[in-house]
């Protein structure tokens, strides 16, 4: 079947098979590894990336769902070299040890904030319940999240 | 994991949808969200050949005030239902409810008609609008019905629905002040309940249901009716487990579940939220 996606801005029309899911398309159609895949039955957020704006969880949604949407990966965040203020305050604050969840911690962490821009403590611990850091470094990815709230 | 091979249909409205899935009989299903279908269909343990796509029906999200009760439309995602005023002002339980449904991530796909048609036991939907005691209205080729709640649940993810029904509303009765409580207890973020209690109280009415205590979700009428005459909540809330039939899994098990129903109806009911 025919979609179009705009991924990171760009306009993509893809045949595609109606099963392929929505993180397959990023990364195997279009290239983008950025976004990963992790426990691949949404459960870990590793794979989270934003469908017009809000963040899902990319292994459980189709390709065709996301047809005429806007797409942004972790690819699409910094603008000219300069990096997203979340990505920043990541990198600030030591928010990542292996490094594996940080793409969609940073995506749903963005999320996070545009719903709610000065969030307390629990309520990014709340937040960012769908995504699972296997180095369990959790305090850093909170601090790093109420550093970039702080620095709107 | 990838989906077995699939056609996929897109409808622009309800009776489209119906007449594509009427054309397919037992071999389509509707696609809302995908928070419950999908997941299935990675395990192999759903193999529709048909997906017909209802998402883009935009006319079935909404929630509108109706008088006595709350309408809202199959479509509305759980973040939506979530932070609406008007849920929070007249069935805050169904908010709070919707709050504890996965995760934000799941919450911006899922929809409230996605959960209840799925008919899940373990679901955190179900169970509230049960215990609201909710209507569902469903269009078939031969037009609409009303279902009410305690009637839906037919079985283990069998719901009264037929192949070619759609839910398309899900009403709420005000809740006129009554106080509730929802209490999920699980071991992990984002789980599923291992048992999940939706009660609310107003003066010695009430309504009481379990999440993941049995095949389908229960309601809890044993204690409804010891309220009504007059026992108090720590009594009602020993009767919790009276029409449950819990099973044993990894998490828990049945005795284990019983346990968990007789205090989490208690701290529901004694819940001072209004």
């Amino acid at each position: 079947m025919k979609v179009t996606i705009t991924v990171n801005g760009q306009t993509h029309e893809s045949d595609i098979e109606p099963r392929t899911l929505l993180v397959q398309y990023v990364r195997d159609t279009l290239g983008l590894t950025g976004t990963n895949i992790g426990c691949d039955t949404s459960s870990c957020g590793a794979c989270s990336l934003h469908v017009n704006g809000e963040s899902v969880k990319s292994c459980t949604m189709l390709a065709a769902q996301a047809d005429g949407c806007e797409v942004t990966t972790i690819e699409g965040l910094a603008k000219d070299g300069v990096m997203h203020p979340m990505q920043t305050a990541f990198m600030e604050n030591h928010g990542l040890q292996c490094g594996y969840c940080t793409p969609g911690m940073v995506m749903a962490s963005i999320s996070l904030l545009k719903e709610n821009p000065n969030p307390t403590e629990e309520e990014v611990r709340i937040g960012l319940e769908g995504n699972l850091c296997r180095c369990t470094g959790y305090h850093n990815i909170v601090k790093s999240v109420l550093a970039a709230a702080q620095a709107k | 994991m990838i989906p077995a091979p699939f056609d996929y249909k897109r409808a622009s409205s309800a009776e489209e949808a119906i007449a594509l899935v009427g054309e397919y009989g037992d071999e389509a299903k509707f696609l809302a969200g995908g928070h419950s279908l999908l997941p299935l269909m990675k395990l192999r343990l759903a193999q529709p050949a048909v997906l017909v796509d209802i998402a883009r029906i935009t006319d079935l999200s909404y929630i509108r005030d109706a008088g006595d009760h709350i309408a809202i439309g199959a479509l509305t995602r759980h973040m939506d239902v979530e932070k609406s005023p008007i849920v929070l002002q007249h069935a805050p339980l169904l908010a709070n409810a919707a709050s504890h449904v996965g995760d934000p991530q799941v919450r911006h796909r899922g929809t409230i008609g996605g959960s209840i048609a799925h008919a899940d036991s373990a679901s955190d939907l179900p169970a509230t609008t049960l215990a609201l005691g909710a209507t569902y209205v469903v269009q078939g080729p031969n037009g609409v019905r009303e279902i009410p709640a305690n009637e839906f649940y037919v079985g283990f993810l069998e719901s009264a629905l037929a192949p070619d029904e759609m839910l398309t509303e899900i009403r709420v009765p005000k809740m006129n002040g009554a106080t509730w409580g929802f209490q999920k207890f699980n071991r992990r973020a984002q789980d599923w309940a291992i048992v999940g209690v939706a009660a609310w109280k107003r003066g010695t009415e009430s309504g009481v249901a379990l999440v993941n205590m049995g095949s389908v979700p229960v309601l809890a009428t044993s204690v409804a009716q010891a309220i009504a005459s007059g026992a108090s909540i720590s009594e009602a809330a020993e009767l919790a487990a009276a029409e449950a039939e819990p099973q044993s899994d990894l998490n828990a098990s049945a005795e284990y579940r019983v346990h968990l129903a007789k205090v989490l109806v208690r701290r529901a009911l004694e819940s001072t939220n209004a």
